[in-house]
């Protein structure tokens, strides 16, 4: 057990240890300060020149996200179609099916906004060319557009009173060259060296010990898995995500995967601090995602670790929920990434989520419901945002200024943009569950691919978790699954196709617009009376202010589905 | 004036009574988002109530517990009326008590012009913009005006409380008069300046009266967020029955509205206008009159103060402490020298010198002397004096008389330069004094500083606003002052333009600067200021520009008015915080209430161990409601300001509003709990 937990601990240290370092690198690089990787500016250039982009010119917010969106729709209809055909197109060897016009829907929507959802299985559901030219090119551009996004917010901040918020495709190209590429090249070749396939032939044949001739897919999966966390996509090579074997084989591929999907959240936040020059701000803000994210991941730790009252009755010894965990992995490893991969936006698994202990599913969806204790790559960053200026607006009341965030007044257009994003979250999710309870409760029998009668796996309470948190990974752009959902169809292919693409864009462009409105006004001068944002005091206000809100949205639908199963079995 | 500091007057609560039910009219509560629903949510309890009065049908629950769910309902709606409507009436009784003192007083108009001119007594009512009246001794001002012609001492105390008389005389900075002040001597012809309901006074009336009072920005803002969050609930709300559809649970109306009522922020949402009201009330109260709620907002915010030395910082006028006579030349006939040149002097410093004079003994010669002749000061020659026979007297400014000595030749002694210096530097004013342009020595004049003003300026650094003394002295003085005094910064030989470009200054470093003035020439600084205060003897136009009008022509007074605009923002910002931080309990009283008959594992969860669900529910609604009415006196009073620094004043609140809003209700819906279930 201490070893398990030791385990954890180390995975922990080590991801702080790359991610500050790295923080600060990625502000050189966003500032276009010399680094080690200059060697890449004739490729960037390169691609300039072949592109048309002037790297020079400077784009106000509305140009960002102009840019960032029309990119953005024609990277979805690339990939709508290639999945739509692949059946015929070439690096097929297993001939795996052409996909569904909602399955398609839902896969491209599911990859380009980050999300990773899958409603497929990779080993029968995709081709080797969809893999690469859909899902792998679709989990760099996806990740970074969210890293080229929060760099427009760094930017805002870095200086006073300003329109010219750098260059979209520039963050964009650097994002891919100077960070994602060398990094995913590492990882891979440490995947690739312990065991994860990377090779373009077909099934390969074994005879098990039983005697079994077992059909064990295999293809150039050890790139996609580097960038799959890297660029906290989750989406998985096979279907069982990184609790397959060959996915993850073993402890160290874990520690390296877990290590890599929370870098770059992590490292964001420094550079935020560093590029606008305000480090302590930067830890600020560490400090209070990392309260958030131990707020789940000690109750969920404990719940895992714990007996299951279910088999302690049963007169087990050992009454640790094993159910769904890989025993090469273990317990505290799988808690550990259980609540890692809901708080940032990755959603890859090393065990399921469906089989964990009912207090550890509401973590879990917590994590997903607050979305930004750490978060996805940029995009946690971005919706902390929102909650900061909502605790700036309020704090700021409360010590009798007008609010104002680093020298910029917040005022009715900033607080209604920042209400909508907030409010938006619940409302996907809320309303996403509403109408799937209300589908399953009063059309049971609806002609779908699979009936709605036939969704859940289980009946109650765990089956109302598993509709719920399909929409909130849906919301949060997250992807994982309590899998125990009969999803592929039309009703949750189309539903969570557009609660992803809401949940992804429109929590870009609102703190986006925020800060590009922001950034123009009118720069004021710190007093004794300014409210600092880098205080413990803001930190925990904050945190309250995210908290309480997630609380409140969520409180009765989480009564219904984790914690009335909790005090079911307790 | 009658300040009264009751919160709640007999009178003033049975109108308030009356206005809390007409304000039910859904016109006046579409205004305010957060009410609006909760009246939406009692209109469809009232239906409810009435179809289980007429039905058998018990599936919605028992007639009395919906009836008492409408009623606990439209008291919250009551409440909140009421928390508005007594904010007005206080506001209004203390505009109106100003008012009413100048309505029906005779005033005497002046009709026709030169020699034709007829005096007749008119009702005050009947005066228009551009009328002429005339005032004499024990006459009440019957309304606001200038005057055009006279001198009069005036008893203001009507409105400002101060005993003393003042004097206002035609021409200069001190024209101005108020209404329902009264002439004590003399008398006085004065022009109206406004036309009436237009007064200063009216328009504070109609500001607190709900009709021309206009959102804040800021209020603007947070009944986005406030709405923000009612629509939060509104989703929990309407989601809840699908979801209880697939629990296999039947909710009541009854609890769905209670539930959402509960949950948005009604606290906030019925005392928001309230406190807007009570900022200003709280303003006219110290004797402020604001031009609109904005101002009181901003106020909240300055950055820098300008406030002008004499009267603000210093006691009225500087005082003659010290002869220094030029080495050759005798004390007795130097200070002799000084007393002459003061003869004609009127100023308080001027009269100083002779007090000074006498106080050493020393009298002027009484001699008679020929073809005497004053010189007066003025701004170009900045020396005044006398003149008789052959002899030439004169004191003033160091340059100036160095420039009269050097054009004559004669040697300015190198000792006076020195002594000039030590005087200044010593926060003094040196005057020289020559005779046929030679100089004879020096007077030093010294500033007495307010006692307690460095406190107060310290108190406004914590605040985190920064004080510039505003002053004609040259800067050697000027900076000692302002370091004995504590303020900032200076502006030291200012002219009008200096204040303007130094608010200009300021204002491009995005700082709010406030300013006080009185003065004609200060009108377009007032006007440049953010918030401009003006003295009420000062000038129309001085009135006209500024945003504030100070009734007590009290210069300190700004400092009164950054903490009521901080108290106004802090009171919105801790009440919204307690609002909200109040839901946690209200989830924990409710949510179980709702669930608990078909998963009555969810037992767990009624942490305050309620007696049923029923009295769960009722107990979280008359918390609710109770806690508008318990929290008036805070809206009205304002949340004290602490000038401690931003961080430990948000530690503060946090911990009382923010951990005491989650606690308290805990604490109450246990108690209203027990009560209900003795009678259930």
């Amino acid at each position: 057990m201490n070893t398990e937990i030791s385990g954890v601990l180390l995975s922990f240290a080590l991801t702080l240890l790359i991610a500050f370092p790295l923080g600060k690198y990625i502000a050189n690089v966003f500032k276009g300060e010399k680094t080690f990787t200059d060697f890449m500016n004739p490729v960037e250039k390169f691609i300039y020149r072949f592109s048309g982009i002037d790297p020079k010119k400077e784009m106000n917010w509305k140009q960002h996200m102009a840019a960032l969106l029309s990119i953005n729709l024609v990277w979805l209809v690339y990939a709508f179609f290639l999945l739509l055909f692949q059946a015929d197109l070439p690096l097929n060897p297993d001939g795996n099916p052409n996909m569904t016009p909602d399955l398609s829907f839902n896969t491209a929507i599911s990859f380009l906004v980050n999300c990773n959802l899958q409603h497929y299985s990779g080993e029968s559901g995709l081709t080797y060319l969809t893999q690469l030219l859909v899902i792998t090119f679709l989990q760099f551009v996806s990740a970074a557009t969210g890293v080229a996004a929060v760099a427009v917010l760094f930017r805002a901040f870095a200086e006073k009173t300003t329109e010219k918020l750098g260059n979209f495709f520039v963050f964009f190209t650097k994002t891919i060259t100077r960070i994602l590429l060398p990094l995913s090249i590492v990882i891979a070749f440490v995947l690739a060296f312990n065991g994860t396939p990377a090779s373009f032939d077909g099934k390969d044949s074994i005879v098990t010990l039983q005697g079994d001739s077992v059909q064990v897919s295999r293809g150039p999966a050890a790139g996609m898995i580097a960038i799959k966390h890297l660029g906290t996509n989750g989406g998985g090579w096979f279907g069982a995500n990184s609790a397959h074997p060959l996915e993850n084989p073993n402890y160290v591929t874990n520690m390296v995967e877990i290590i890599a999907q929370v870098i770059l959240p992590m490292a964001l936040i420094f550079a935020f601090g560093f590029f606008i020059k305000r480090k302590k701000l930067g830890y600020v803000i560490f400090g209070v995602m990392t309260a958030g994210m131990l707020s789940f991941m000690i109750p969920n730790m404990i719940s895992e670790l714990s007996p299951n009252p279910a088999l302690q009755k049963l007169g087990l010894a050992d009454a640790v929920a094993m159910e769904g965990k890989e025993t090469r992995i273990g317990v505290a490893a799988s808690a550990y990434w259980q609540v890692m991969t809901t708080v940032i936006s990755t959603g890859s698994v090393n065990s399921m989520h469906d089989s964990s202990m009912p207090m550890s599913g509401a973590m879990q969806m917590l994590g997903m419901m607050t979305n930004c204790f750490y978060g996805g790559k940029g995009v946690g960053l971005l919706n902390y945002f929102v909650f900061l200026i909502i605790a700036v607006f309020i704090s700021g009341l409360m010590v009798g200024r007008t609010p104002e965030f680093l020298g910029r007044k917040v005022e009715a257009r900033e607080m209604k943009i920042a209400s909508i994003i907030a409010l938006l979250h619940p409302f996907l999710i809320l309303v996403g569950t509403a109408l799937s309870a209300w589908v399953s409760v009063r059309h049971p029998e609806a002609d779908w691919a699979v009936k709605p009668s036939a969704w859940l796996n289980n009946p109650g309470s765990h089956g109302f978790s598993e509709m719920l948190y399909e929409y909130t990974s849906s919301s949060a752009n997250n992807g994982s699954g309590f899998e125990g959902l009969g999803d592929n169809n039309i009703f949750w292919n189309v539903t969570t196709g557009l609660v992803m693409i809401l949940g992804r864009f429109l929590p870009i462009i609102g703190p986006i617009a925020i800060a590009g409105l922001l950034a123009r006004k009118k720069y004021i001068p710190e007093t004794a009376g300014t409210l600092q944002p880098d205080t413990a005091t803001f930190g925990i206000m904050t945190y309250a202010v995210i908290m309480i809100l997630a609380a409140l949205a969520f409180f009765p639908a989480l009564t219904l589905g984790p914690i009335a199963e909790y005090f079911q079995i307790y | 004036m009658p300040t009264n500091n009751k919160l709640f007057e007999p009178a003033l609560i049975k109108e308030s009574l009356a206005q809390s039910f007409v304000k039910l009219d859904p016109r006046i509560m579409f205004r305010n988002p957060v009410m609006f629903t909760v009246e939406i949510g009692t209109l469809i309890m009232l239906g409810v109530t009435i179809y289980t009065a007429v039905s058998n049908d018990n599936s919605e629950g028992t007639f009395g517990y919906n009836l008492a769910i409408f009623i606990v309902l439209l008291l919250t709606l009551l409440f909140a009326n009421f928390a508005e409507a007594i904010a007005e009436a206080r506001g209004k009784a203390q505009a109106e008590s100003l008012r009413k003192t100048r309505e029906d007083t005779p005033a005497k108009k002046v009709f026709g012009s030169g020699n034709q001119q007829e005096i007749k007594t008119v009702p005050s009512s009947q005066l228009r913009k551009g009328d002429v009246f005339v005032c004499e001794a024990g006459d009440l001002i019957p309304m606001d005006g200038e005057i055009i012609e006279g001198l009069a001492t005036i008893d203001e105390s009507a409105i400002t409380g101060e005993s003393a008389p003042v004097i206002r005389e035609s021409g200069g900075d001190k024209s101005s008069v108020t209404g329902g002040t009264k002439v004590l001597s003399d008398k006085i012809k004065v022009e109206v300046t406004t036309e009436p309901g237009e007064s200063f006074l009216d328009k504070m009336i109609a500001l607190v009266e709900g009709a021309s009072r206009q959102k804040t920005p800021n209020e603007i803002a947070l009944t986005i967020l406030l709405a923000s969050f009612t629509l939060v609930f509104i989703i929990v709300c309407v989601t809840l029955k699908p979801f209880a559809d697939y629990a296999n649970t039947p909710i009541t109306i009854a609890a769905f509205v209670s539930l959402f009522v509960c949950l948005i922020p009604t606290t906030i949402g019925g005392l928001l206008s309230a406190i807007g009201i009570a900022g200003m009330d709280r303003a006219l109260r110290a004797n402020v009159i604001t031009k609109s709620g904005k101002a009181v907002e901003t106020a909240g915010d300055l950055d820098t103060l300008l406030l002008d030395k004499t009267g603000t910082i210093t006691i009225g006028n500087r005082k003659a402490t010290n002869f220094w006579p030029v080495a050759d030349v005798n004390n007795d006939d130097f200070v002799n020298a000084c007393i002459l040149s003061s003869l004609a002097d009127e100023t308080p410093e001027g009269k100083s010198i002779i007090e000074l004079a006498a106080a050493q003994g020393i009298k002027a010669a009484q001699t008679q002397r020929d073809n005497v002749r004053f010189i007066k000061f003025s701004a170009e020659t900045r020396s005044s004096g006398i003149d008789f026979g052959d002899t030439r007297i004169r004191k003033g400014a160091f340059d100036s008389i160095r420039n009269m000595v050097v054009k004559a030749n004669n040697p300015f002694p190198k000792e006076m330069e020195e002594r000039v210096k030590t005087v200044s530097s010593n926060g003094g004013t040196p005057l020289v004094v020559s005779r046929n342009e030679k100089v004879l020595g020096v007077i030093e004049l010294q500033d007495i500083i307010k006692p307690g003003i460095r406190e107060r300026f310290e108190r406004l650094r914590k605040m985190g606003v920064k004080t510039v003394m505003v002053t004609g002295d040259n800067p050697l003085t000027a900076k000692f002052i302002a370091e004995k005094a504590g303020v900032d910064d200076f502006i030291a030989e200012a002219k009008p333009e200096d204040k303007m470009l130094y608010i200009r200054k300021e204002q491009e470093g995005g700082k709010l600067v406030a300013m006080m003035g009185d003065g004609t020439n200060d009108a377009p600084a007032l006007a440049q200021a953010d918030v401009g205060v003006a003295m009420n003897s000062g000038t129309q136009a001085a009135k006209e520009a500024g945003n504030m009008v100070d009734l007590d022509n009290d210069p300190t007074k700004l400092i009164e008015i950054v903490e009521i605009g901080k108290q106004l923002l802090m009171t919105r910002g801790t009440l919204t915080t307690f609002s909200i931080a109040n839901d946690v309990a209200k989830y924990f009283a409710i949510v179980p209430a709702l669930f608990i008959t078909s998963i009555p594992a969810l037992q767990g969860l009624n942490i305050m161990r309620l007696e049923s669900p029923e009295s769960a529910i009722l107990s979280a609604i008359i918390f609710n409601a109770l806690i508008i009415p318990a929290l008036i006196p805070l809206a009205l009073k304002g949340v004290a300001y602490k000038p401690i620094g931003a961080s430990a004043l948000l530690r503060r609140n946090l911990l009382i509003y923010g951990l005491g809003g989650v606690i308290i209700p805990f604490i109450g819906i246990k108690l209203i709990d027990m009560l209900i279930s003795l009678f259930m």
